[in-house]
C-alpha cells in the first residue's frame, strides 16, 4: 500500500507553474529520497502533502486521505521537519521541542532526552541564540521523539556538520527498523545513497526519474581508468564504451554496466598495469537532470564527463 | 580600506529599500502640518479666540501635559500646540524604527554578515542608516517649513517650528543608534528606544505641568524636567513666540553623542552580539505552555504587562487631574463650552473622563493590531507552517490568536477604566464607586476593539500580503478620524467609518445597547470572513 500517492499534481503561483504534473509514490516502510535542484518544487510538493497549500489539479493521497480536508487527522500520524527552521526566539530549545511534540499529540520523553544527548543539543539555550544547525536539531529531535508512522523531512541536514549527519543517518535507519515511512528531500547525494530504498528525481515541477537505486544505476555508466603495457587500441569501437580519452599514458573511458565484461576481455590483450573503476553514482544521474543544456539529452545518451579523480566518487577498486 | 568604505552604496540601498516609507514620511509630515494649520486658522480666526485658547491651555494641567507649554497667542503658536504631540511622536518613532531597521535588524537576519563580508567598512552600515534617517528628517523639516509658510504663517516661526519637529527626529536618531548596539534583537532595540520616547514624554509632561504660568496668563515657563527631554526641546524652541534658535543645538548635540557612543560600542562588540547578554531558559516546558493558548499567553504576556503598567499609570494620573480640571472650568466658561461641545453631555467632568477613556480605547487598538499581526509574522517566518503541520487545525489556531488578543484588550480596557476611576475617586471622594463606574464605562469601548480585531483578522485571512500595512493604516485612519475629525471638520459619513465614532461616550452619555450590538455583529462578520479566508488559502502565501 502506498503511504503517499501523488498523480499529475499541478500547483501554480500566479503565472508560475511550480508543480507541473508531478508524480510520487512512497510505499509503507520505505525511505524515499526526493531529489531536485533548488526551486524544482520539492518544498511545494511537501506543503501540498501537509495540506498547507491547496492543489490546482491532480490527485494527492496520504494514508489514503485527502491532506487538504483531513489535515489535522493526518498530522497526528506524521512529523515534519521544515527546510528552514524558525523558532520562537524567546522560548528555550527544550520548550520548543516539548511544544511541537505536544501539539502533534505526544512525545516519548526518554527518546527525547536520548536524542538531545546524541545530537549534543543544549536545551536550555534560547532559540534566538541557536545557529541554523541547532535550530534544525530542535526540529529533528521534536520529530524523531514523536511516535508517528510517517516522517516528512525537507532537507533536514543542510546545516549539520558531518558528525551530526552520521547521527542523523543512524536515527533514520532506526526509524526504518521500527517500520516507519520516511520521505527525505535532499540534495546531499551521499545521504540519499546511504539511506534511501527508492528515489524520485524532480526537475521544474515534474518527476523525471523514479525507482530503486539499483534500477537507476542501470541508467548510468562506470568510469574506468586503465594503464596498459602497450597502447590500447580499438576501445571506442567496443559496444557500450563512450568518451575514450588518453591522458599521460592512461586511458579514461566510460562503459555501460552491461558491457563491462567485454571491455575487460579486450583490455587483457594489452597488458593491464593498473585499473581503477568507479561505480556509477547517483551524482551522475542527478547531474543528468540538472543543467539546462542537458535537459534534452535522453537517458543512456552520452553523459556529462565527470573528472575521474573527483573526490566525491566512492573509493574505486584498484 | 577605511571603516567607512561602502557607506555611499549602502545609503543608496537603504533609500531603495525604504523608498515608499521615506516618501510617505517626508511628504506626509508637511501635508499633515498644512491641513492642521488650515483647520486651526478656521477655528481660531481672531486674536480674541486665540487669547481664549492660550489662557485655557496655559491654565489646564491636562492640556500642558499633552500639548506642551503655550508660547503665545500667535496663530502659529496655536498650530504648534495642537500639532505637537502628533508630529513630534511621529518624528521620534519613524526615526527610531528606520535606524533599527537598517542596523540591528540587518544583523539579526544575517544580512549584515553578508554585507560585512564584502568591501564594506565596519561603520558603513550604521553610518549609511544614520545618514539616510537624518536626511529624511532634514527633508521633512524643509517641506514642513514651506507648508507652514504656505499656510500663511510667519516665515521665521515656520522654520523654527519645522526645525523643532525635525530636531526631535534627529535626537531620537541618536538614541536609536545606541539602542541598536545594546540589544541583540531588533524588537528589543525598538523597545528600548520606544521606552526612551515614553520617558521623554513623561519628563516633558512633568516639566510642563510643574511649570509657571506667566502673569498675563497666556504663556507657560516649563520647569527643569522639560529640559531633560528631547521631546521638550522642541517646545523650548518657542516657535512663533520669540524663537530661541540656540535650543536647536541640543538635538544635534545628542545626535553627535549618540553616534559617537554607537561607534564606540560597535568597535568593541562582535557582529550579531549585544551588550545585554541572552539568558538561559528551562530544559523542559511547563505543562501550561503546551497548547496554542498556552503559547499565545507566553508570547503575549510581556507586552501585555508593559501595556497594563503604562495604561494604569496614565489612567491614574489622568484621573487625579480630573479634580484640577473641575477647578479650571469653574474659572473659565469659554473652555467649559469647548469641552462640552467635544465630549458631549451635561456634566463637564464626565465629558473629560469619557474623552480619557476614548483615548485609552484608541491606544489599546494598537495593542490589538500588534498582537494579531504576530500571526502574519509567524507566517512569514515559516513558524506557522511548522505549527499547522502538527495536529493543530487552522480554525483552532487562528481562533486562539483572536481570543488571546481580545482578552488582552478586555484586560487593558478594564485597567484603564479602573485606574482612571480610582485616581479621580481619590481626589473627588468615593474611589471605589468611581472605579466601578468608570470600569463599566470603559467596557462599553470593547465592541470597537472587537471591530479592530475583526479588521486585522479579515485582512490576515483574505489579503495576507497586505495585512500588516493595511491593518496599521486602518488603525491610523480611525485615530485621525477620532482625534482630528472634529478639528478638520470632516463630514459625518467619513467619521462613521471608524468604529470608535459609534461607541457611546460613557460616562458622559448613557450607554445605549443598539450601537454596541451592531458593532459586535460587524466584528463577528469580519472575524468569520477572515476565518473562512484563512481556511481556504495557502500557507504560507
Amino acid at each position: 500500500m502506498s503511504v503517499i500517492s501523488i498523480d499529475d499534481l499541478v500547483k501554480t503561483f500566479g503565472s508560475v507553474r511550480a508543480l507541473d504534473g508531478l508524480d510520487l509514490k512512497v510505499g509503507a516502510g520505505e525511505v524515499h529520497g526526493f531529489l531536485g535542484p533548488n526551486g524544482s518544487g520539492k518544498s511545494t510538493t511537501i506543503r501540498v502533502l501537509l495540506g498547507l497549500l491547496r492543489r490546482d489539479a491532480g490527485d494527492v493521497r496520504v494514508f489514503d486521505a485527502d491532506p487538504w480536508r483531513d489535515a489535522v487527522a493526518l498530522h497526528r500520524r506524521l512529523a515534519y521537519v521544515p527546510g528552514d527552521v524558525n523558532l520562537w526566539p524567546n522560548l528555550s530549545g527544550g520548550e520548543a521541542i516539548d511544544l511541537f511534540g505536544q501539539l502533534r499529540g505526544g512525545l516519548d520523553r526518554r527518546r527525547r532526552d536520548d536524542l538531545l544527548e546524541r545530537f549534543a543539543l543544549d536545551p536550555t539555550r534560547k532559540c534566538r541564540t541557536y545557529s541554523k544547525g541547532n535550530r534544525q536539531k530542535v526540529a529533528i529531535v521534536a520529530a524523531f521523539a514523536s511516535d508517528v508512522e510517517l516522517y516528512v523531512l525537507d532537507e533536514p541536514t543542510s546545516g549539520l556538520d558531518p558528525l551530526m549527519e552520521a547521527v542523523f543517518q543512524d536515527e533514520v535507519r532506526q526509524l526504518k527498523r521500527d517500520g516507519a515511512t520516511v520521505l527525505l528531500s535532499s540534495h546531499v547525494l551521499a545521504e540519499v545513497e546511504a539511506l534511501c530504498d527508492r528515489v524520485s528525481i524532480i526537475r521544474e515541477g515534474r518527476t523525471v526519474e523514479s525507482g530503486t537505486l539499483t534500477e537507476l544505476r542501470h541508467l548510468t555508466r562506470t568510469a574506468v581508468t586503465v594503464e596498459t603495457a602497450r597502447p590500447a587500441t580499438g576501445l571506442a569501437a567496443l559496444p557500450g564504451v563512450h568518451d575514450v580519452r588518453e591522458v599521460d599514458g592512461r586511458t579514461h573511458l566510460e562503459v555501460e554496466p552491461a558491457h563491462l565484461d567485454e571491455l575487460l576481455g579486450h583490455l587483457v590483450g594489452f597488458g593491464v598495469r593498473a585499473l581503477t573503476s568507479a561505480p556509477p553514482t547517483l551524482e551522475e544521474l542527478f547531474l543528468r537532470h540538472y543543467g539546462d543544456e542537458r535537459a534534452a539529452v535522453p537517458v543512456g545518451a552520452p553523459a556529462p564527463t565527470a573528472d575521474p579523480t573527483d573526490d566525491e566518487r566512492p573509493a574505486g577498486a584498484r | 580600506m577605511s571603516a567607512f568604505t561602502g557607506t555611499g552604496r549602502l545609503a543608496r540601498l537603504v533609500l531603495r529599500r525604504d523608498r515608499v516609507r521615506l516618501t510617505m514620511w517626508v511628504l506626509g509630515t508637511p501635508l499633515l502640518g498644512y491641513a492642521l494649520a488650515g483647520s486651526v486658522k478656521e477655528f481660531y480666526p481672531d486674536e480674541a479666540a486665540r487669547v481664549g485658547y492660550a489662557s485655557t491651555s496655559a491654565s489646564s494641567l491636562v492640556a500642558r501635559a499633552f500639548n506642551g507649554p503655550v508660547v503665545g497667542t500667535d496663530l502659529g503658536a496655536v498650530v504648534v500646540a495642537e500639532a505637537y504631540l502628533t508630529l513630534a511622536l511621529l518624528a521620534a518613532l519613524l526615526s527610531t524604527f528606520a535606524v533599527v531597521r537598517h542596523t540591528r535588524q540587518n544583523e539579526e537576519t544575517g544580512r549584515a554578515e553578508l554585507l560585512g563580508a564584502s568591501v564594506v567598512g565596519r561603520y558603513a552600515l550604521l553610518t549609511a542608516a544614520l545618514l539616510v534617517v537624518v536626511a529624511a528628517n532634514v527633508a521633512a523639516t524643509a517641506l514642513l517649513a514651506a507648508a507652514l509658510v504656505g499656510a500663511g504663517l510667519p516665515t521665521a516661526g515656520s522654520f523654527a517650528a519645522a526645525a523643532a519637529f525635525g530636531g526631535v527626529g534627529v535626537a531620537f536618531t541618536g538614541i536609536a543608534a545606541v539602542s541598536a548596539q545594546l540589544s541583540v534583537t531588533s524588537r528589543g532595540a525598538n523597545a528600548l528606544a520606544a521606552a526612551a520616547v515614553g520617558i521623554a514624554f513623561l519628563l516633558r509632561a512633568a516639566g510642563d505641568v510643574l511649570g509657571e504660568q506667566t502673569d498675563d496668563g497666556l504663556r507657560v515657563v516649563s520647569a527643569w524636567p522639560s529640559w531633560l527631554s528631547p521631546l521638550g526641546w522642541g517646545n523650548q524652541v518657542r516657535a512663533f513666540g520669540g524663537e530661541r534658535w540656540w535650543v536647536l543645538a541640543l538635538p544635534v548635540a545628542l545626535l553627535v553623542v549618540g553616534v559617537v557612543s554607537a561607534y564606540f560600542l560597535a568597535e568593541r562588540r562582535d557582529i550579531g552580539a549585544g551588550l545585554v547578554a541572552p539568558r538561559r531558559g528551562p530544559a523542559r516546558a511547563v505543562p501550561g505552555l503546551l497548547s496554542p493558548a498556552g503559547l499565545a499567553w507566553r508570547l503575549q504576556r510581556g507586552a501585555l504587562l508593559g501595556w497594563a503598567v503604562g495604561v494604569a499609570v496614565l489612567g491614574f494620573s489622568m484621573g487625579i487631574a480630573g479634580d484640577e480640571f473641575n477647578a479650571m472650568i469653574e474659572e473659565n466658561p469659554a473652555a467649559a463650552e469647548a469641552i462640552s461641545a467635544m465630549g458631549g453631555g451635561a456634566k463637564l467632568i464626565d465629558a473629560y473622563l469619557a474623552a480619557m477613556l476614548g483615548l485609552f480605547a484608541l491606544a489599546i487598538g494598537a495593542y490589538v493590531v500588534q498582537a494579531l499581526l504576530r500571526a502574519r509574522g509567524d507566517e512569514t517566518d515559516g513558524l506557522l507552517e511548522t505549527v499547522l503541520a502538527t495536529a493543530v487545525g487552522r480554525t483552532r489556531w487562528l481562533g486562539t490568536q483572536v481570543v488571546a488578543a481580545t482578552l488582552g484588550a478586555l484586560a487593558l480596557v478594564l485597567v484603564g477604566g479602573l485606574t482612571t476611576g480610582l485616581g479621580y475617586g481619590l481626589v473627588a471622594g468615593d474611589p471605589l464607586g468611581q472605579a466601578v463606574e468608570l470600569g463599566g464605562a470603559a467596557l462599553v469601548r470593547l465592541p470597537a476593539l472587537l471591530v479592530v480585531a475583526g479588521v486585522v483578522t479579515a485582512l490576515f485571512g483574505l489579503l495576507p500580503r497586505w495585512s500588516v500595512a493595511l491593518s496599521w493604516a486602518a488603525l491610523i485612519v480611525f485615530l485621525l478620524l477620532g482625534q482630528l475629525g472634529a478639528v478638520l471638520d470632516l463630514p459625518q459619513a467619513a467619521l462613521n467609518l471608524s468604529p470608535y465614532t459609534h461607541v457611546p461616550s460613557a460616562p458622559a452619555v448613557e450607554a445605549a445597547a443598539l450601537p454596541l450590538v451592531v458593532l459586535t455583529a460587524v466584528a463577528a462578520a469580519l472575524l468569520a470572513a477572515g476565518m473562512a479566508g484563512f481556511r481556504r488559502r495557502d500557507v504560507p502565501s
